[in-house]
């Protein structure tokens, strides 16, 4: 008998402290990051359509963030939009509003960039994602996925990418490509092998009509 | 000890294995009396416990069905007191609305009966009075004058017709006159008529009533006295209760249900659409709570108008507080409609503001999707809201036929459960008693050697034992008659 009431007391316990424990985190935290070096700029239009699929997925609470791959990446200057939208459906829809509208500027003004530093732009996403704490942390490349830097960056460093998901979209094969396809299937195989060392997960989209997986 | 060692006890298998059988036969032959008996106390301790049990059960179902037949009694006693209240408070408003009026209709009743009595005192025909000079006529015709008295008779004559007229024209104003007060009495032979009737059919209504009344006493006699029948039908009428109170609270969960839809997504806009409590979200237990909350309204309503009995507490208020509770429920009750009125309104304009997002998301142009005849739509939703809060207000009444029919109901599937209970229990302890029965035949299968033996032995013990007597017998009768 007076196993049973310890028993029942202990589950009533357990349900109080379940009931006043602070909630579990269920948002996305999603960083993508546009390439807009070279002749990739003209890409940019797409990159919209994904950004905009973004925000239709996203839902309050989640965080998003844009930011753009050139010659210097890992700095907070090349972020071009960022928004954590309030957990209000109303105002998250006002808050996706504008953030579309920031979006559709910077693809009116985008210039191209002589050099691309994705790994600089994956270090920021890294800091940015990890600040905002999120659930599931998802960080989109909208990119060929060829690094070109510029003399005096260092970027050979391995990436912390435990519980992150890295998606490379839009991943276009360069002339040299169809030369030798090796090359292409080499850079891909490199980047996943790099975001796999690092803990994170690693997929390629190339059909952007088909985004359905994504998000 | 394995099966080879055991098979190993002499150089040929099959003569140890005919050899254990055999030890094993007459092991199982010594053994058989004390293996019997435990078999059968075996048996007839379970057979027994089975059958106790199986009476503890039905005891169990007795009381069960002693202490619903009790509650079904007290429920039955307590509706009829109920209706016949009720039927009283009706026959005294009948009473006081209709009979109290019954002074004033009996003073123009004596008005109107002395008018008509006065108007027919009035109205008796007074016979024309008959000239007193008709005789000396006769006696003036009977004389001898031939000249003088035929001018007397013809003045006599002319003077008598015009008497005559004279006096008809009096009778015809005189029956003017009487005809004039008959006709006067009318609307008042009319206005008895009227009253007579009207309260024929106030004391025909109190007079139905009173019947209502009696057949409910004699049910209510029954009920005291506990007849089987009053039971039965009782019992009937729970049952009956039960399944359409069931049926119309799930009616009024669909309703609840549609009203929950109504709220709970502008809810997300008040609490947030993302914060849980467990896994609940936190917005739909918001919704969930002002539902219940309407309904708690609901039920206290209806309790304060002594519509329900669920709660003695508010039924014993005095009128005044009950007053009071009235008025302070229907004004919660309301406020609670008009916010849901808000937020069926705001939930339309959310939706309309997501699908607007989602076409500039999509690329389209947001204006493009605006439908002229929406506003029926909000209009509707806000209706909806409006309206739910007050009809959930009803869902008090079948809620509480629910819960004390449920008490019947539960009683009778638990009388149902123990009766088939005891009734397994009780064919479980006599096929126990067969088993074991069953189970000492089983044990003497193996046995059926020895026991031919020990037959055959005993038939020869037998037959030896009657060989002696008759020759002892023999030897006897043999011996008496040497004597």
């Amino acid at each position: 008998m007076k196993t049973w009431r310890k028993r029942i007391a202990f589950a009533l316990a357990a349900l109080a402290v379940t009931a006043c424990a602070p909630p579990a985190a269920r948002n996305t935290g999603v960083y993508l990051l546009v390439d807009t070096s070279g002749t990739y700029n003209k890409q940019v239009n797409k990159a919209e359509q994904i950004i905009l699929f973004a925000l239709s997925r996203l839902q309050p609470e989640d965080s998003l963030a844009v930011a753009r791959i050139d010659t210097a990446s890992f700095t907070e200057k090349n972020i071009i939009a960022k928004a954590t939208f309030d957990d209000r459906p109303g105002t998250a829809n006002q808050q996706k509003r504008a953030f579309a509208s920031r979006i559709e500027k910077f693809i009116d003004e985008s210039n191209p960039a002589p050099y691309t530093d994705i790994t600089g732009g994956l270090l920021q996403a890294i800091e940015f994602l990890n600040e905002k704490r999120p659930a599931h942390k998802e960080i989109l490349i909208f990119s060929d996925m060829k690094e070109d830097l510029a003399k005096g960056y260092v970027r050979d460093l391995p990436l912390k990418l435990d519980g992150f998901e890295v998606v490379a979209l839009n991943v276009t094969k360069l002339r040299s490509d169809n030369f030798d396809p090796r090359e292409y299937l080499g850079r891909l195989d490199a980047w996943k092998a790099k975001v796999e060392k690092g803990g994170g997960h690693w997929r390629v989209i190339n059909d952007l009509d088909h985004l359905d997986g994504l998000l | 000890m394995s099966m080879t060692s055991l098979l190993g006890i002499t150089p040929w298998p099959a003569l140890s294995a005919i050899l254990l059988l055999m030890l094993l036969v007459v092991a199982l032959y010594l053994a058989r009396a004390t293996a019997h008996q435990a078999i059968s106390s075996v048996a007839a301790a379970l057979s027994n416990g089975l059958r106790l049990a199986s009476h503890a059960v039905a005891q169990g179902e007795l009381r069960l069905a002693a202490r619903n037949r009790d509650v079904l009694l007290a429920q039955g006693r307590e509706a009829k007191e109920r209706v016949v209240e009720r039927e009283f408070v009706r026959v005294g408003d009948a009473v006081r609305k209709d009979l109290s009026g019954y002074p004033g209709l009996h003073r123009a009743l004596s008005e109107a009966i002395a008018r008509i009595e006065e108007d027919h005192q009035k109205a008796v025909d007074v016979p024309p009075a008959a000239p007193g000079w008709v005789e000396a006529v006769e006696v003036v015709a009977n004389l001898d004058a031939r000249n003088a008295g035929a001018d007397i008779l013809a003045d006599i004559h002319k003077s008598m017709v015009k008497a005559h007229n004279e006096a008809m024209d009096d009778y015809r104003k005189a029956s003017g006159e009487r005809h004039a007060l008959l006709r006067k009495m009318m609307p008042d032979w009319r206005l008895i008529q009227e009253t007579l009737e009207r309260v024929s059919k106030s004391v025909g209504s109190v007079i139905e009533r009173g019947l209502t009344i009696d057949r409910h006493m004699q049910e209510y006699e029954q009920i005291v006295r506990g007849e089987d029948r009053a039971v039965a039908v009782l019992s009937s009428s729970s049952l009956v209760y039960f399944f359409v109170s069931a049926l119309v609270l799930a009616v009024a969960t669909a309703g609840a249900a549609i009203n929950f839809t109504l709220i709970a997504r502008p809810m997300a806009e008040m609490v947030g659409g993302t914060s849980f409590i467990g896994s609940f979200r936190t917005a739909d237990i918001a919704a969930l709570v002002i539902i219940m909350v309407e309904i708690s309204m609901g039920l206290f309503l209806m309790e304060s108008l002594r519509i329900t009995r669920l709660f003695p507490v508010i039924g014993a208020l005095s009128d005044k507080m009950r007053v009071r509770m009235i008025g302070i429920t229907f004004v919660i009750l309301l406020m609670m409609a008009s916010i849901e009125a808000g937020l069926a309104y705001m939930r339309e304009v959310l939706l309309q503001d997501e699908l607007a997002t989602s076409a500039i998301l999509r690329g389209d142009d947001g204006t493009a999707i605006v439908n002229e005849h929406m506003w029926i739509t909000t209009a509707a939703q806000m209706g909806m809201g409006f309206i739910l809060p007050f009809a959930l207000v009803f869902v008090a009444i079948p809620l509480e036929t629910f819960v004390h029919s449920l008490r019947t109901v539960l009683g009778l599937i638990g009388i149902g459960v123990l009766r088939a209970l005891a009734l397994i229990l009780r064919v479980s302890g006599n096929g126990l008693r067969q088993l074991g029965v069953l189970a000492e035949k089983v044990y003497d299968l193996p046995l059926f050697v020895p026991l031919w033996i020990e037959a055959k032995v005993l038939e020869w013990r037998a037959a030896e034992r009657q060989a002696d007597a008759a020759a002892a017998a023999e030897e006897a009768t043999w011996q008496e008659a040497q004597s």
